[in-house]
């Protein structure tokens, strides 16, 4: 049976992987601060966790491309946009945009919601299951930013004269403000706490033996 | 293992999971051994033989293309006799009016800033540990940052995002890829084997010693 840190009266360097003695301010290896539990990084998490949010709100409402071709002049939203490519037949890449561009950004915001309620409580789900979760957060989430690309590459080359024009409507700085939130609010959250409750069951479970 | 076998040298063979806080009793590590963590598989140690070379080379290579590639062209597309070429800055400067300005620089930062910026403070915090030498002033804060940074250094989405705006654009437009798209392709494996080969753990070592 593993044993962490806390509970050896010890903390560990999340930057190095050095262990200390608890109290100790600095790591002597790399010089980052040493925190056993950061119980304040929770306050992170929803501070940013809700300006992650509030962006995502325009980002939806607001377009996200206009083009402006010889006969007409047109404004997408990212779900329009979506929706038009897939009438067009490219369902690859509808379905690539609204994973990336709402799917991800959902989940992410329940994920990362359901990580911080559930610190201290017990769940349905294992740790490991929790710590699952937060990993695939992690990694995926910088991938919504595909979207804000696609639009900056379309923008500056589609730059044909009276034939074709497309540029970048309003809704491409929040939804990018949005991704830069929510991977914030991700990267505060403090993965070590996923598995404390474990540590508290197997003392109620040796007292009970 | 229990508090009362700390000792202040056992303390020092000991590392602590970043995820999850385990603890484990490293002692001696030969080259090419590896470590995962047993509660959450994170990978605590990678050692490769004769890594260090190798992910300077490659950290170099990696360099040059991203420089190299800003002063050649991207893409070029062409309909009804219009044409138009952009490189991976125009793209990036593609959001110009107003607030959007804010969202041109970070596209600039996250696409080309810190992926050169990261590849230069590996090289610099490496090539003296590869020769044996005294670590360079400041490589304790320079792989710090490289290491935090990792998750800001957003090539690979940018080439996907490449691939999906030609997707978007065969119908309206003929495409042709420029070299910088292929010097961006090269460099995205590049700099994702560079990352695999880097262990943590041994480089923090190293800078201590």
């Amino acid at each position: 049976m593993s044993v962490t840190a806390k509970e050896l009266g010890l903390v560990g360097c999340r930057t190095c992987e050095k262990v200390w003695p608890m109290g100790t301010p600095r790591c002597e290896r790399c010089g980052a601060r040493l925190i056993s539990r950061d119980r304040r990084s929770l306050q992170r998490v929803w501070a940013w966790w809700f300006a992650g949010i509030l962006a995502y709100i325009p980002a939806n409402i607001y377009p996200m491309l206009i083009t402006t071709t010889l006969f007409r002049n047109q404004e997408d939203t990212i779900i329009a946009g979506a929706i038009q490519l897939a009438a067009y037949g490219s369902w690859g890449v509808a379905i690539i945009i609204l994973v990336a561009s709402v799917a991800i950004p959902l989940g992410k915001f329940f994920a990362i919601a359901y990580l911080a309620l559930s610190v201290g409580h017990r769940t349905a789900m294992t740790p490991f299951q929790r710590h699952v979760i937060f990993e695939v957060v992690e990694f995926i989430g910088r991938w919504s930013m595909i979207d804000v690309f696609v639009v900056a590459i379309l923008s500056s080359l589609v730059q044909l004269s009276v034939v074709a024009s497309i540029n970048p409507g309003i809704a491409a700085l929040a939804f990018a403000l949005s991704v830069i939130f929510t991977m914030l609010s991700a990267k505060s959250f403090d993965s070590r706490m996923i598995w404390d409750r474990i540590e508290e069951d197997k003392h109620e479970g040796e007292h009970a033996t | 293992m229990n508090r009362d076998e700390l000792t202040p040298d056992k303390i020092e063979d000991l590392i602590a999971c970043p995820k999850c806080d385990s603890v484990y009793d490293v002692g001696y590590v030969d080259k090419g051994d590896r470590a995962r963590c047993d509660v959450c598989h994170y990978p605590l140690i990678s050692r490769r033989r004769d890594a260090g070379l190798l992910i300077i080379a490659m950290s170099t290579a990696a360099f040059v293309l991203v420089i190299a590639a800003l002063f050649v062209p991207f893409i070029k597309i062409q309909r009804l006799g219009f044409q138009n070429e952009t490189t991976i800055l125009d793209a990036a400067l593609a959001f110009s009016d107003g607030p959007m300005i804010l969202l041109s620089l970070a596209t600039v930062g996250l696409i080309v800033g810190l992926p050169a910026l990261r590849l230069g403070l590996t090289i610099y915090t490496l090539t003296p540990i590869v020769f044996d030498r005294k670590p360079w002033p400041g490589a304790h804060r320079a792989f710090w940052l490289s290491e935090n940074l990792k998750p800001w250094s957003m090539v690979e989405i940018f080439v996907i995002g490449t691939a999906v705006a030609l997707v978007k654009l065969t119908d309206l437009a003929r495409v042709e890829l420029g070299p910088a798209f292929w010097m961006f392709a090269a460099l995205v494996i590049l700099v994702i084997v560079k990352d695999t080969f880097t262990c943590r753990w041994s480089v923090w070592r190293a800078l201590e010693q």
